[in-house]
């Protein structure tokens, strides 16, 4: 166990630098590199982004297909709950959830996770054994990311040895902004480093949380979404949803023309997970729309694609109901979260 | 060279739901004609999802409304019925070109509709004075019943009264604290189109009456099935399918209000309390008595 006041860990030598795979193994050599490479990448067109997805957002999905998106969301929901108010007590109550979200109905999908602060991933994972649903721990100084390094891997080992599948990381948005790139990527590499597990079993899924609220333009979406793939993310996440605005449509297009141009020029898969502000069913759908129309059909999977949300399971299950009685349901049938 | 001739101003009016006014999700809408079939203005025709939406939008105005104090209702609805007043010589001429009456009898069908919204104002706070009780029990205890909101209620306005008869059930659910959802009368919506803007631009907050212009036969299935919505007033239904919107409300056992006996009743009578009494529910305690 690390201690997060041990004195060597500040002034602890840098190990060599991680390459990221091929065909850009050369681009993190120097600072300067790494810039021109990431200043290198095309251009946004923002209007073309929001007409895009303005237009695929005008796309009608009805009857059966709704059907099968309203439960292909349900079961890429990361159940959140990101709360100073958060108590065991509550955890267990979303877990339970998680499980069986409509207990009215069999057939309903479990989510793909339970998202939480790291100190309730004990809890949750106990109350998830079993069940193959994931729980997701937000770890290095969440929201803000204003920590010392050796605080933020310190609160990842934290929450990994409490057993999270999966660590939601905040990067530095000050030193992204301020252009030190490097300092970002070799933290995401640390994180990364410091999901592995002591004994040797599969380590937990890094997800890098880019803010783009707090990144302003497409263009550094963009770039913040290369460099934290090429730093070894397994999913980029636009936001923590404690900044407004959260994660829109244009933005989760830019990441999701990312992660398929990063498939294709180096052959591994990176997932994406828009999180904040996503509350109806209509919404959930746009984006399933913008997956299949941007990345393809593969990424239409919990393993590639992800929700972070906690008020619109309600939703998507007032919706199911909906379509399965043939009247419309009320908030008296979903739980009160 | 000028000309003095006026281009029409031609009106297509909109829903009024959680206070604002939004065309139709369905984009629909229809032309409202005159008693003698001339064009008067275009109207939205809510679609189902619009009147989701509206349940949505009184469910989210319920909590506040029906916790304001009963004093503070009855001064917000009396705000309504000044607005009505300044609104006055529209409401005339809407309601004679609607219902084919003379300048005189729209304008007396005005005056009553504002004196009956007056009348229910009154009501507020007298309610829980009237309606509750301290019941004597043979028991150590205090006990008392109390009036409280039953909640959302879908009201299917009459179809002939545009105005006093809208009012005339209206009035007697939000004066006890529900909120409303109501489908105007299909063919003469303008007065409540008027109202709308009337509620909009005095105290009433948002959500707590909403009106869809529109065909009670193609909405009142929606609103009587609605698992949100806990009572409805089948005042405007047609009246073959009364009993069948009845039917698909038991699904959700919600109070329902069924159509008067013989058709749309005299609305200039007393109206008295039965309207009020039922989207109430009653509430009792038993406080145990200290020594």
């Amino acid at each position: 166990m690390t201690h997060v006041l041990d004195p060597h860990a500040l002034t602890a030598e840098t190990p060599p630098r991680r390459e990221p795979p091929t065909p850009y193994a050369d681009v993190t050599r120097s600072e300067s590199a790494f810039r021109a490479f990431l200043h290198g990448l095309p251009g946004v067109d923002q209007v073309g982004a929001s007409s895009r997805v303005a237009m695929l957002g005008t796309r009608s999905i009805k009857t059966t297909s709704k059907a099968w998106a309203i439960d292909t969301a349900i079961s890429m929901v990361d159940l959140t709950t990101l709360e100073g108010s958060d108590t065991p007590g509550k955890v267990r109550a979303l877990a339970a959830k998680a499980r069986r979200p409509d207990p009215t109905d069999p057939g309903c999908p479990p989510v793909a996770a339970v998202c939480v602060y790291g100190d309730l991933a004990g809890v949750a994972k106990e109350a998830l054994a079993g069940t193959g649903i994931n729980v997701a721990a937000v770890a290095t100084a969440f929201p803000s990311g204003r920590a010392s390094r050796a605080v933020k891997l310190a609160d990842v080992r934290d929450a990994v040895a409490q057993g999270a599948d999966e660590i939601d990381m905040v990067i530095d948005r000050g030193a992204f902004l301020a252009g030190r790139y490097l300092d970002v990527f070799d933290e995401i590499v640390a994180v990364k480093e410091a999901c592995a597990r002591p004994d040797g079993a599969a380590p937990a899924h890094l997800k890098v949380i880019l803010e783009t609220g707090e990144l302003v333009t497409l263009d550094a979406v963009r770039r913040a979404s290369w460099l934290a793939m090429l730093a070894g993310g397994d999913f980029i996440k636009t936001s923590t949803g404690k900044i407004s605005p959260a994660a829109t449509l244009p933005v989760c297009l830019v990441m999701l023309e990312a992660v398929r141009d990063f498939r294709a020029a180096t052959g591994r898969h990176v997932g994406v997970k828009p999180a904040g502000g996503i509350r109806t069913t209509k919404d959930a759908i746009k984006h399933l729309v913008l997956v299949n129309e941007t990345a393809g059909a593969d990424w239409l999977t919990p393993d590639r694609f992800r929700i972070g949300a906690s008020s619109l399971l309600n939703d998507l299950l007032l919706q199911r109901q909906k379509l399965r009685t043939g009247h419309y349901s009320g908030p008296d049938h979903v739980s009160v979260d | 060279m000028i000309s003095n001739e006026r281009l029409t101003v031609r009106k297509t009016y909109k829903l009024y739901l959680g206070g604002a006014f939004p065309r139709s999700e369905s984009g629909r809408t229809y032309e409202v004609t005159d008693a003698r079939g001339a064009f008067l203005a275009n109207a939205a025709r809510a679609s189902r999802k619009d009147a989701r939406d509206a349940v949505v939008a009184a469910r989210a105005a319920f909590g506040k409304w029906s916790a304001a104090t009963a004093y503070n209702r009855g001064q917000v609805l009396y705000r309504v019925a000044e607005v009505m007043e300044g609104r006055h010589a529209q409401f005339c001429e809407e309601v004679a070109a609607g219902e084919g009456l003379s300048t005189g009898r729209a304008r007396a069908a005005v005056d009553a509709a504002i004196d009956r919204w007056v009348w229910y104002a009154g009501w507020t706070d007298k309610l829980a004075a009237v309606l509750g009780s301290a019941n004597p029990v043979a028991g150590p205890y205090f006990d008392f019943s109390l009036p409280e909101p039953t909640g959302v209620v879908a009201v299917l306005a009459p179809q002939r009264s545009s105005l006093l008869g809208l009012v005339s059930v209206l009035a007697p659910v939000v004066a006890s604290g529900n909120t409303a959802v109501v489908v105007t009368s299909h063919e003469r919506p303008l007065p409540a189109v008027t109202l709308g803007e009337v509620l909009a631009t005095s105290d009433v907050p948002g959500g707590v009456v909403n009106l869809l212009t529109g065909d009670a036969a193609e909405l009142g299935p929606w609103l009587a099935e609605h698992d949100d919505v806990d009572a409805i007033d089948l005042t405007g239904a047609p009246p073959e399918r009364a009993m069948e919107f009845e039917r698909e409300a038991a699904g959700s056992i919600k109070r329902v209000l069924r159509p008067p006996a013989g058709g749309e009743p005299d609305w200039t009578a007393d109206p008295g309390l039965t309207r009020m009494r039922t989207f109430l529910e009653t509430k009792t305690v038993w406080h145990p008595k200290g020594f």
